[in-house]
């Protein structure tokens, strides 16, 4: 039943593929930390991805390399990021990329309440943004422009003459999500869009992010270490560890029955509203340096069912299901 | 909570209020002075071994009621009383005995942890401002102990390191440990695991576990997460505005919540089921400047006329759950 293949099947035409993406950073010393080791996804139109591990897997990295923002010591060693087919955006110039940003593959970062420029008000952050990748588009539209998106976000227009210091966190994030649309692209990454806000903030961005992909009809991709998330807004999920690919799939079927032991772990240590304290439980054992990584599965010295294949063997993702890749050596033997 | 025996913590109408506006100009000239009233009119009792969650969104008052408890903050007004002794009004010898007796773990184990102090001088700090130990050998076998205890093993190893040196669960661990040696029976915890990976938190949950079966620990636990509080509690109060607008046993209030508020933030914590959200809209308003009435009719789904003319009490609806709300009474 199952065959090996190095790298996911494409199916049709995919808006973004990423093949075998492998990036790394060099830090004080020289060492090398391997952040990202060999990563394969596609996004198809209108679809939405969740990228889910802890901190230090990767996931990050993953998506700085898709929009080329990557700091002065990282790179990508290897690998493809082809935007629609056509556009390989990891060899792709600063001016491409510029042109790309924004447009056609947004981002709503990680602490972007942070983001915004403190001295100038709201509407003209929008307008700014707008006006850099329209040149046809005269200031007064951009402005009008602006304060629709303001409205499409759930804030009153007038919220577009304050200044970042006047709004609260939640508030910020809106801001964030209405810069992301501003010019219709075709993909948005959500980058941990939600650490840091309240639970109920949370909530109702949540449904602002549902409605804005019904009427926009972008695809997705959400970042983050939240399982409890992802469920309202993905249809597939890819789970990541230590840089490494664990398990990619359709969500409902990945939640439903985790076939790699790192989702099931990452599964079973979520609480729930109906659980008790005796249904979570912590995987045993800390995330590797990703300096030296763990040789054969780098999740093997914490897995419960590890043999000695696993210390030895570098898993290969295996198509278990339609669509339902696991990289686990044990799977790959049977 | 526990009328047959009086409670190992008792917080009576604990108000705390923050002047606002003093270093400006104009306000020398208000007549009125302003507060933000973070805590306003807060009660609850906790009895010996309890584990109890102070819930809500951030502005809800939890955090100023811990720093209270373990008096960083004076109450405006109220008092907490420990073992019938009130916590702010003690005299010198009794308050230092309080201090060690009711402790506090904080949320972030990256800087609540002293840079420059190695983990024995950590732990050993509280040795010494007790006497705790009659020698320098005695001195290291209770911090060996206590690092034992939290799971530090080897505590030959980790006495020398530096907190930089050590891991996020890790340094949590000795700031445990660091609390753990002096013995406490009420141990405040603040956000205690939201800082550390998923995968490792519930180790850390265990362990707190662990020591409230085997010390009789008492717990009070701030959290935003309403699914981890249902997990580690039997009790729970959810904040709103500086009030508790529900109190309660866990599986009572989680099961049945009364509060529409209550309803709201449970509906949206993680579940197995899928069920029906309740979105409330906007924000949790200026602390300054309070709604009229029910803090919460601004944004409460089901708010009625009378909702922000009267001002609801914390009401006990059935045995041991009480409600801040007009409409359930």
């Amino acid at each position: 039943m199952a065959y090996k293949s190095s790298s996911v099947e494409t199916l049709g035409q995919s808006l973004l593929k990423v093949d075998e993406l492998h990036t790394h950073y060099r830090i004080r010393g020289g060492q090398v930390v391997k952040a990202v080791g060999g990563i394969s996804f596609e996004i198809g139109a209108n679809e939405a991805l969740a990228i889910v591990g802890e901190s230090g897997c990767g996931k990050s990295t993953v998506a700085h390399t898709i929009m080329g923002l990557l700091p002065p010591n990282a790179w990508r060693v290897k690998g493809k990021v082809v935007f629609e087919g056509r556009l390989d955006l990891a060899k792709a110039s600063e001016d491409v990329l510029r042109r790309v940003r924004f447009k056609e593959i947004s981002m709503i970062f990680q602490g972007c309440m942070n983001m915004l420029n403190p001295l100038v008000k709201i509407e003209n952050q929008i307008s700014e943004l707008i006006l850099l990748h329209d040149r046809d588009v005269s200031k007064e539209e951009a402005v009008g422009r602006s304060r629709k998106l303001l409205e499409m976000v759930g804030l009153p227009v007038h919220k577009g003459r304050d200044y970042p210091h006047q709004l609260s966190g939640g508030q910020k994030q809106r801001i964030a999500i209405a810069m992301a649309i501003a010019l219709e692209p075709k993909l948005i990454i959500a980058d941990e869009p939600f650490t840091a806000l309240d639970v109920m903030v949370q909530a109702q961005l949540i449904e602002l992010l549902n409605e804005i992909r019904k009427r926009i009809k972008g695809s997705f991709m959400l970042i983050t270490h939240d399982i409890n998330v992802i469920s309202e807004l993905c249809s597939k999920i890819l789970v990541m560890y230590a840089g490494k690919m664990m398990e990619y799939g359709d969500l409902e079927e990945v939640i439903k029955s985790p076939m790699h032991p790192y989702t099931a772990g990452l599964l079973g240590a979520m609480p729930s509203i109906d659980g008790s304290v005796s249904d979570c439980r912590s995987i045993p054992g800390f995330p590797p340096s990703l300096v030296n990584p763990p040789l054969g599965c780098r999740f093997h010295p914490r897995c419960q069912h590890r043999c000695s294949l696993c210390e030895r063997e570098e898993p290969q993702l295996v198509e278990i299901s339609k669509g339902h890749y696991v990289g686990c050596p044990q799977l790959a033997k049977r | 909570m526990g009328k047959e025996s009086p409670p190992l913590l008792r917080v009576e109408n604990l108000k705390v209020w923050f002047p606002v506006g003093r270093s400006s100009l104009l306000s020398m000239f208000r007549k009125e002075r302003k507060y933000v009233r973070a805590v306003d009119g807060v009660s609850f009792d906790i009895d010996k071994g309890g584990s109890f969650s102070l819930v809500g969104e951030s502005g809800a008052g939890k955090t100023t009621t811990g720093l209270s408890i373990v008096d960083v903050y004076k109450p405006t007004e109220g008092r907490i009383l420990f073992n019938g002794i009130d916590v702010h009004n003690a005299d010198r010898k009794t308050a230092k005995e309080l201090r060690r007796k009711i402790q506090m773990i904080f949320q972030d184990p990256f800087e609540s942890l002293p840079p420059h102090m190695t983990v024995f001088d950590i732990l050993g700090e509280g040795i010494d401002l007790y006497r705790l130990a009659g020698s320098a050998a005695e001195k290291f076998d209770i911090v060996a102990k206590a690092l034992e205890q939290v799971g530090i093993v080897p505590p030959e190893q980790y006495v020398d390191k530096y907190p930089h040196q050590l891991s996020g669960g890790q340094r949590q661990r000795i700031a445990i440990a660091s609390v753990l040696i002096l013995h406490p029976e009420l141990v405040v915890a603040d956000e205690p695991v939201s800082m550390i990976d998923v995968s490792l938190r519930w180790d850390i949950i265990k362990l707190f576990m662990d020591l409230r079966a085997q010390f009789g620990l008492a717990y009070i636990f701030v959290l935003h997460d309403l699914a981890l509080a249902k997990c580690i509690s039997t009790h729970i109060a959810i904040l709103y505005l500086g009030q508790i607008v529900e109190l309660g046993e866990m599986d009572d209030v989680i099961r049945s919540p009364m509060h529409p508020y209550a309803q709201a933030l449970i509906s949206v914590a993680p579940s197995q089921r899928r069920r029906e959200k309740i979105l409330l809209r906007g924000e949790i308003p200026n602390p300054i400047d309070m709604p009229s009435g029910c803090r919460f009719h601004p944004r409460c789904p089901v708010a009625s006329d009378r909702c922000s003319k009267l001002e609801p009490q914390l009401v006990e609806t059935e045995s041991k759950h009480f409600v801040r709300c007009l409409l359930s009474t």
